[in-house]
């Protein structure tokens, strides 16, 4: 149960980062941290206490593994936050450029 | 069974590595592939259309067949509600791909426009066609990172930043999502939604299952821009190119927000009573706050994503009515006519919003503003335009024959039936404030004298954009054929009767 609660709490962490924070990338990275967040949550709901890594071994039938389909959701997920966070910064590194500033109060342009 | 379902998300997504690879070498071939893909997918779309019907066909990718009645590969199902919004999707889409050849000049890199445009296309598609909740989950997050680049694809200072506020909102609603979706795994150890339902029907816990409802709530409020959740939407969809708002407003919203809503709440959770009234509430505030955010704008492209807000408050809050109804057990017709005026609308709402963000698109293109203070008189100099976006504006008011008026008339005429006196009061008079803020549109863009209107300078647009624009006006005034009761029994009933069916889906899907 406590991993659990230090998953939330990582969370937590990471939202609390991308309201208060006014640099450009410390919000990405709070994105970054939120996202490992839900990973974590994710390798966790598969875990089986005394489970093993699954793969099948017909030797030993009473065996018992780990969930794997969250694993591998997990490893799907990592690479679209790859392609989030690479686009995130992208974007980042275009608004300096325009702007000269990673500070979020000289970015607002847009109003109303 | 449908052999087709596949190729709607394989054409696009190969169309958009195919462009890449050659895009660079041959000079103009991506612009007219892009239009020839959609053109092909709206076909065999419209085609599904009609042969759907009442059935149901699913797609295993790669083959697996469920074992013990447990299914244990993708699926992918095409029924009577998804094959409209796969409609939607792909005619839209063709309609604004063709509307790019021209408009799309402004922009450098036009390859790399139209494969991202394949991208949105091809991720659309697969969150419709999806019948797993984590598939869904995953062709979501490609066609939003599709339309992230693509709102920022001006790269100028406000676009930048509209895709910068997006980017962060859709993270934090793809987290939520993915939180739902691993709660959901944690209790049901599947990730088929016909299954979910299965395991959820056997019973649960109370909390738990609240929880994880407001969870999914939040994440696709968040794409689908309902009211507590709609900071994003005015800035990205102003900022983006005129024929990427279309897609965005038009279906993008409907397509990842509403339609998964609806899926979801019900063929996937239990219908219950207190959600069925947060669904609506929700969806009466984005209806009535949406109109009185757009009606001071001048900016006529924030002016019309305001507008989206609140037409889909409509939608929302006709397929809420038909929750509460089904979750209280009585007046089950009430409920499929309240169903059938959201999915209507929902149609209607792609058509006239489409052919809005194109006209929006024909003036920027013509005159370089979007400020209304700065136009005037066009409607001399752009026929063609201004009779397109008259039938429009009178479309999404809801003044009669265009097809707004007929759908917004099923969705009050069941909010009367199913007693609910106040919210059908407030459609009517959010459907009055919608026609005095489209009247200002159009007497300052179009009819007003002002130093514009002297310009001769200003001439029509080119050929494809006028040519979408023109298409679409038809769609919009044929779409209220819809209502006749032949035409509404192809294709609104079955939409509606797989939602208020609540056990069909599943059953048909365990048992294949």
């Amino acid at each position: 149960m406590i991993a659990y609660i230090m998953c939330f709490i990582l969370f937590l962490v990471g939202l609390y980062g991308v309201i208060t924070r006014r640099n450009l990338i410390k919000i990405a990275v709070s994105m970054s941290i939120m996202e490992i967040s839900t990973f974590l949550f994710f390798a966790l709901i598969g875990y089986i206490d005394g489970g093993v890594a699954p793969i099948v071994d017909p030797a030993d039938p009473v065996k018992v593994y780990v969930d794997p389909l969250p694993q591998a959701l997990v490893l799907t997920a990592i690479v679209i936050g790859l392609a989030t966070t690479a686009m995130m910064m992208a974007i980042i590194i275009r608004l300096y450029r325009k702007y000269g500033t990673f500070d979020i109060r000289e970015i607002k342009n847009l109003r109303g | 069974m449908n052999p087709l379902i596949p190729f709607f998300v394989v054409i696009p997504l190969a169309g958009a590595f195919l462009i890449m690879i050659t895009g660079r070498f041959l000079k103009e071939f991506d612009k007219y592939l892009t239009s020839l893909i959609l053109l092909f997918l709206a076909i065999i779309s419209f085609y599904s259309l009609f042969t759907t019907g009442e059935n149901l066909s699913v797609y295993k990718v790669g083959g697996w067949e469920p074992i013990n009645n447990v299914p244990i590969g993708i699926y992918m199902v095409m029924d009577g509600f998804n094959t409209i919004v796969v409609c939607i999707i792909n005619s839209i889409g063709f309609l604004s791909a063709l509307y790019s050849i021209s408009y799309i000049k402004r922009y450098t890199a036009g390859n790399y426009f139209y494969a991202l445009f394949c991208l949105l296309i091809g991720g659309m598609n697969g969150v419709v066609l999806s019948g797993d909740l984590f598939n869904i989950f995953v062709f979501l997050e490609i066609s939003v990172i599709s339309s992230y680049a693509l709102v920022a694809f001006g790269v100028e200072k406000s676009e930048l930043e509209a895709s910068f506020k997006y980017q962060v909102l859709g993270g934090l609603a793809s987290f939520l999502i993915l939180f739902g979706i691993g709660f959901i795994y944690w209790k049901t150890k599947t990730l088929n939604i016909a299954d979910i339902k299965e395991a959820f029907s056997n019973g649960y816990d109370k909390k738990y299952y609240l929880f994880v409802q407001i969870l999914i709530l939040s994440g696709f409020g968040l794409k689908a821009a309902i009211i507590p959740f709609h900071a994003w939407l005015p800035d990205a969809h102003s900022s983006a190119p005129s024929s990427i708002s279309a897609m965005l407003s038009g279906v993008f919203i409907k397509a990842v927000g509403i339609y998964v809503i609806i899926r979801l709440f019900f063929n996937m959770f239990v219908v219950s009573e207190g959600m069925a009234i947060l669904i609506t509430t929700l969806g009466t505030l984005s209806m009535v706050i949406g109109v009185f955010l757009a009606i001071g704008q001048w900016d006529i492209k924030r002016l019309l994503a305001y507008h989206s807000i609140s037409q889909m408050g409509y939608v929302v809050l006709s397929v809420g009515i038909g929750m509460i109804l089904i979750s209280r057990g009585l007046n089950s017709e009430v409920a499929a006519l309240a169903i059938a005026g959201g999915i209507f609308h929902l149609i209607n709402h792609a058509a006239f919003k489409g052919l809005l963000f194109l006209n929006a698109g024909a003036i920027e293109y013509t005159i370089g503003t979007r400020n209304l203070k700065e136009m005037g008189g066009l409607a001399r100099s752009m026929p063609v335009t201004s009779a397109t976006s008259f039938i429009a504006s009178m479309s999404i008011s809801g003044v009669p024959p265009f097809n707004g008026f007929f759908s917004k008339l099923i969705i009050i005429i069941a909010a009367i039936m199913a007693k609910f006196y106040l919210l059908a009061a407030l459609a009517v008079i959010v459907s009055i404030i919608t026609l005095a803020s489209f009247l200002k549109f159009q007497r300052y863009a179009f009819y007003d004298k002002s130093i514009a209107g002297n310009n001769q300078q200003i001439k029509e647009v080119p050929f494809p954009m006028a040519f979408s624009m023109i298409v679409l006006s038809i769609i919009c005034v044929l779409l209220s054929l819809l209502v006749i009761p032949g035409v509404r029994d192809v294709i609104l009933t079955p939409a509606v009767n797989i939602l208020t069916d609540q056990l069909r889906y599943t059953t048909i899907i365990i048992g294949q």
